[in-house]
């Protein structure tokens, strides 16, 4: 029963950040490739939710040759119910500026920029704070890297990194067509390095103990930690590093009350998952169940029985409703017509079958929207319908 | 070249082709909506998806460049199957009154429907806007029928610089237009109607101004008088099935008598008069900052036919407002002159005429409505229709347009030359003049011997040509060794770049043509749909063959012309034409 990894706290992210300097100066006065096949033998996969590995993503942009390339943290942190970017930039924030800025120095740009969600205008001074002291540090040593904070417009979907770059730029943010990717054609229309925060976290833990401790942790296609938001019904809400790879039945285990019915993973945009499945589930990027597609994945949502599931469902599409950017028809018409669906078979005027029409519905969205919002309303939709058929209907 | 399979044959297309182009050079269609070639590339629709082998999701063929060895069904059950559901989901935010919609039987979303054949409707509910905008003499919005392909944003934007059509809101509730709380008709649209041509559907549309002319032409007591613009005989046709670029001068003529006006005039007969006091005009300034610095004249000076053109720069250039040519458009001054010359020569009390203007410009709507268009309370021209409109009408009375026989305009304000007929496209107004100016200047027709400005014609943004003057007549002899300078632009993207030249001074014109639409007249906001880079050639052509089919291609040899100046005008740019021919400029600008 269960998988053979049992639940495992790790300590690395919110561990002290007082060695950055030396870390930098290490880090800055190794080659690039050096770095780039570290982070590769790290198996680092980005922890904003599409899980691209990011040794991969910072070769790709070094090897453009432009002169100017940007390199971005995506701190806009949207996923309702989750804020562990906002511990890390509040605890380990020069962490996060070190990595920026080996980042810099590996794909060659001095300019980086942190993309901080428009509630979190709270962290804005003691960063800054940060910042001052890092430059400050950074012209003693010679290096050439300044970051500023750009303030996040409130959007959900200003997360999405295309969208967050039309932000950037003054312009309303919907995300682009993708080709080109960031890696050639990102803010300014120049290279760029987007990273959500967590993500540089990491590779900061890399550089300070090498791939291998990093590697060392997790299982196949699922390395390292990763910090979870747990939250929803269970007695102890909060952040948590936990080693990747573990079964959903031994986080229920840890986390549940007892009584847990079903686990949302990944936010709303995420997958639920029914108790069923406990068992059969691990958490990680390789199980079909995680990792593809969750916007800041590391939302953990539990939900015992007395909770509708409709309900559940309802404030999802409501959700989505509201933030999709409205680009799109799939999405921007599909999220509507889905609540209106719902709406009418929970009233009964609509027959059961109808649901099965929804589920086509969703899978148009899943095949056609155009960014990761519309396309993973799919995800809890039918894993809600299909599982708690009877909640949709009575 | 690169390698792509579609639908299991193989092609070659150039690298960089989207899989759109590619299946379209190769004669595969594949059914699309927001798209426009060239133009607009935003894959918002989503109607477009096709399967390409290994990848997670389907991809929107209009912005997927293909790739080498790339593998594409464009007719898989799984892409038949979305495109329905797809479409279905435009359908179901949609309010589906064809029958009483103004572009029944010429929209792009019944076209669709034409293509994918839904069955049924599953996805119904609820409808996200049903905002109705009047506000505007030229442009309603009805946000109901609008399906969000945005368009007229980006021909706003990107074409026109103007900026003013733009997605509002998120989610369901997004709506394009301009912000919440603004009214067209108080905003800086320009009227240009340039969003209302490429809209697909019902969303965006000209003021109708059709009840108001059939009620004149029922009226028993007024004398209607329509004139008709050049571009218009170059577009109507369109709307009864003729290929693009066929002039329907004289079905026209007729079929606007069988319509019941009483006068039909021809607006080409004003642009012939337009040259006589705009070239006048033009050399007066010349010799003013040639030969006598006291007089404030400024150069360049810039053509003044197209009111949306003069509504962007008194919004925003109206510290250059002097630059403008102070003549009004063409029929403006026809309808002026059909109250005062007409009215006494036919012993017509001027208030119980009626002008109707057929224009290819929604602006004009507008232009008719500013206080300087009216003379002791009355207007210089009552109504303007479009040339989409005036096709309604003949529809509408059930006139067999296609086998009319041909028609003529009416005397004594329906004869013109080939110079006004190139009114009609970009570069032909600066043509035009120049056909006249050079010869009153140096007594000679213009070097070449066609009287075509070749650089001057053409679809490209901005055009230039300079004019050498040697040998003039005596009383030029100012100009003696002057190299003319001309600037030639169409869209107000261009006519910006121009004004910022004139800003900064460092422009090195004498002369500026500027109209408000992409292509000129031809491709007005008031033409015809659809309009694209080739129809336009088209109609150009067309435009060019009407000038060079006429026995006189000059203004100033217009007869008619010249027997108004004697008979009332007197002289160009005299007392007469001042009060009935030239206008004023108002800044609309906030700072
Ligand atoms: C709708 C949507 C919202 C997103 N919001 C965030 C976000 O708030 N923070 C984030 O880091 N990534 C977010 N992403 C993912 C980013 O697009 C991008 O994949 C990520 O920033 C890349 O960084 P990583 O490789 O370090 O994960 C979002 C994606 C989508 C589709
Ligand atoms: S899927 Fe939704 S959020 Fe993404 S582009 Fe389309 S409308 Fe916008």
């Amino acid at each position: 029963m269960g998988s053979v990894y049992q639940l495992k706290r790790v300590d690395f992210i919110f561990k002290d950040e007082k060695d950055w300097k030396v870390i930098l100066k290490n880090s800055i006065s190794r080659p690039a490739h050096e770095l780039i096949n570290e982070l590769i033998s790290s198996e680092l996969k980005g922890r904003g939710g599409a899980g691209f590995p990011t040794g991969l993503k910072w070769k790709l942009t070094a090897e453009e040759n432009d002169l100017v390339k940007y390199v971005i943290c995506n701190a806009d942190e949207g996923e309702p119910g989750t804020f562990k970017d906002r511990e890390i930039l509040s605890k380990v924030p020069l962490k996060v500026l070190t990595s920026m800025a080996v980042c810099g120095h590996v794909i060659r740009s001095n300019t980086g920029y942190i993309y901080l969600r428009g509630e979190y205008f709270f962290l804005q001074k003691d960063l800054n704070k940060a910042i001052s002291e890092f430059e400050e540090y950074c012209r003693e040593i010679n290096f050439d890297f300044s970051i500023r904070i750009f303030m996040g417009s409130g959007a959900y979907i200003c997360g999405e990194e295309t969208a967050l770059f039309e932000s950037m730029e003054g312009k309303r943010g919907e995300p682009r067509n993708k080709p080109p990717f960031p890696s050639s054609y990102g803010y300014m229309g120049k290279p760029t390095v987007i990273n959500n925060v967590e993500t540089l976290a990491h590779t900061y833990t890399i550089f300070e103990y090498g791939a291998k401790r990093f590697y060392d942790l997790g299982v196949q296609y699922s390395r390292g930690s990763k910090l979870f938001s747990v939250s929803g019904d269970t007695p102890k809400p909060g952040i948590y590093e936990l080693e990747l790879g573990m079964s959903l039945f031994d986080f229920v285990e840890e986390f549940g009350d007892g009584d847990t019915k079903a686990v949302q993973v990944g936010g709303a945009s995420g997958f639920l998952v029914p108790r069923k499945r406990f068992n059969e589930t691990t958490i990680g990027f390789q199980g079909k169940l995680t990792g593809i597609s969750l916007p800041t994945g590391g939302s953990m949502m539990l939900f015992n029985s007395s909770r509708s599931m409709y309900n559940v469902l309802d404030n999802y599409l409501e959700f989505f409703r509201e933030e999709s950017c409205g680009q799109c028809t799939p999405c921007r018409v599909g999220c509507q017509q889905l609540l209106n669906g719902i709406k009418a078979v929970k009233r009964g005027d609509k027959n059961a079958q109808y649901l099965d029409k929804l589920l086509r519905l969703t899978e148009t969205m899943q095949n056609t929207a155009k960014c990761g919002l519309g396309q993973s309303v799919a995800n809890s939709f039918s894993a809600i319908v299909e599982n708690f058929r009877e909640e949709m209907i009575y | 070249m690169i390698n792509i399979t579609i639908n299991g044959k193989v092609f070659q297309v150039e690298e960089g082709t989207t899989i759109f182009e590619a299946a379209k050079q190769n004669n595969i269609l594949i059914p699309h909506f927001c798209y426009m070639e060239n133009v607009h590339q935003i894959g918002s629709c989503r109607i477009c998806v096709v399967e390409v082998e290994g990848g997670k999701t389907l991809m929107a063929s209009c912005v997927t460049p293909a790739t080498e060895g790339m593998i594409v069904h464009t007719n898989s059950e799984r892409v038949r199957d979305v495109r329905k559901v797809i479409f279905e989901l435009m359908l179901s935010d949609h309010p589906k009154e064809c029958l009483s919609c103004w572009r029944n039987q010429n929209c792009e979303l019944q076209e669709l429907g034409n293509l994918i054949q839904l069955n049924e409707f599953r996805y119904e509910g609820a409808k996200s806007k049903d905002v109705i905008d009047s506000s505007s003499p030229s442009i309603v919005r009805d946000s109901s029928k609008c399906i969000l392909c945005r368009r007229c944003v980006t021909v706003c934007n990107e074409i026109q610089g103007v900026g003013l059509m733009n997605p509002h809101h998120r989610g369901f509730s997004t709506f394009i237009g301009p912000s919440e709380d603004e009214l067209l008709g108080e905003s800086v649209c320009t009227n240009c109607g340039q969003c209302v041509l490429v809209c697909p559907v019902g969303a965006l549309k000209e003021k109708d101004s059709t009840v108001a002319v059939w009620e004149a032409l029922y009226d028993k007591t007024k004398t209607v008088v329509v004139q008709t613009a050049p571009a218009v005989r170059a577009a109507l046709g369109e709307v009864f099935l003729y290929e693009p670029g066929t002039l329907v001068t004289g079905k026209m003529a007729a079929a606007l008598h069988q319509l019941g006006f009483n006068y039909v005039f021809d607006t080409n007969f004003a642009a012939d008069l337009t040259i006589m006091e705009e070239g006048s005009e033009f050399l007066e300034r010349v010799k003013d900052v040639l030969t006598n610095k006291d007089k404030k004249s400024v150069l360049p000076m810039i053509t003044s036919c197209s009111p949306g053109w003069i509504k962007f720069m008194e919004h925003r250039y109206a510290g250059q407002l002097p630059h403008l040519s102070s003549c009004k458009s063409p029929h403006m001054m026809l309808g002026a002159l059909t109250k005062s010359y007409f009215a006494e020569k036919m012993n017509i009390d001027p208030a119980k005429l009626f002008v109707v203007s057929v224009m290819p410009c929604t602006a004009k709507k507008f232009e008719i409505t500013r206080p300087e268009m009216f003379k002791d309370g009355l207007a210089d021209v009552d109504a303007v229709i479009t040339t989409r409109e005036l096709g309604r009408m003949i529809k509408d009375a059930g006139i067999d347009f296609r086998n009319l026989p041909e028609g003529e305009f009416d005397s004594p304000l329906g004869l013109s030359t080939g110079a006004a007929d190139i009114f009609g496209t970009t570069g032909g107004v600066m043509e035009a003049a120049l056909r006249t100016v050079y010869e009153l200047v140096t007594g000679r027709e213009l070097p070449g011997g066609t009287l075509h400005i070749q650089p001057l014609a053409g679809l490209n943004r901005i055009k230039t040509a300079s004019i050498k003057i040697g040998n003039p007549l005596p009383e030029y002899s100012f100009l003696d060794g002057v190299t003319v300078k001309v600037a030639v632009t169409s869209g107000l993207r261009g006519a910006a770049e121009l004004l910022d030249q004139i800003k900064n001074g460092t422009s090195p014109y004498h002369f500026i043509e500027i109209m408000g639409c992409p292509g000129g007249c031809i491709s007005g906001g008031g033409q015809p749909r659809p309009v694209n880079d080739a129809i336009r050639t088209q109609r150009m052509k067309a435009i060019y063959r009407e000038d060079e089919g006429k026995p006189v291609r000059k203004s100033h040899e217009n007869s008619d012309v010249m027997l108004l100046y004697r008979d009332f005008l007197g002289m160009p740019l005299g007392h007469k034409s001042h009060e009935l021919l030239h206008t004023i400029y108002t800044s609309r600008s906030k700072n």
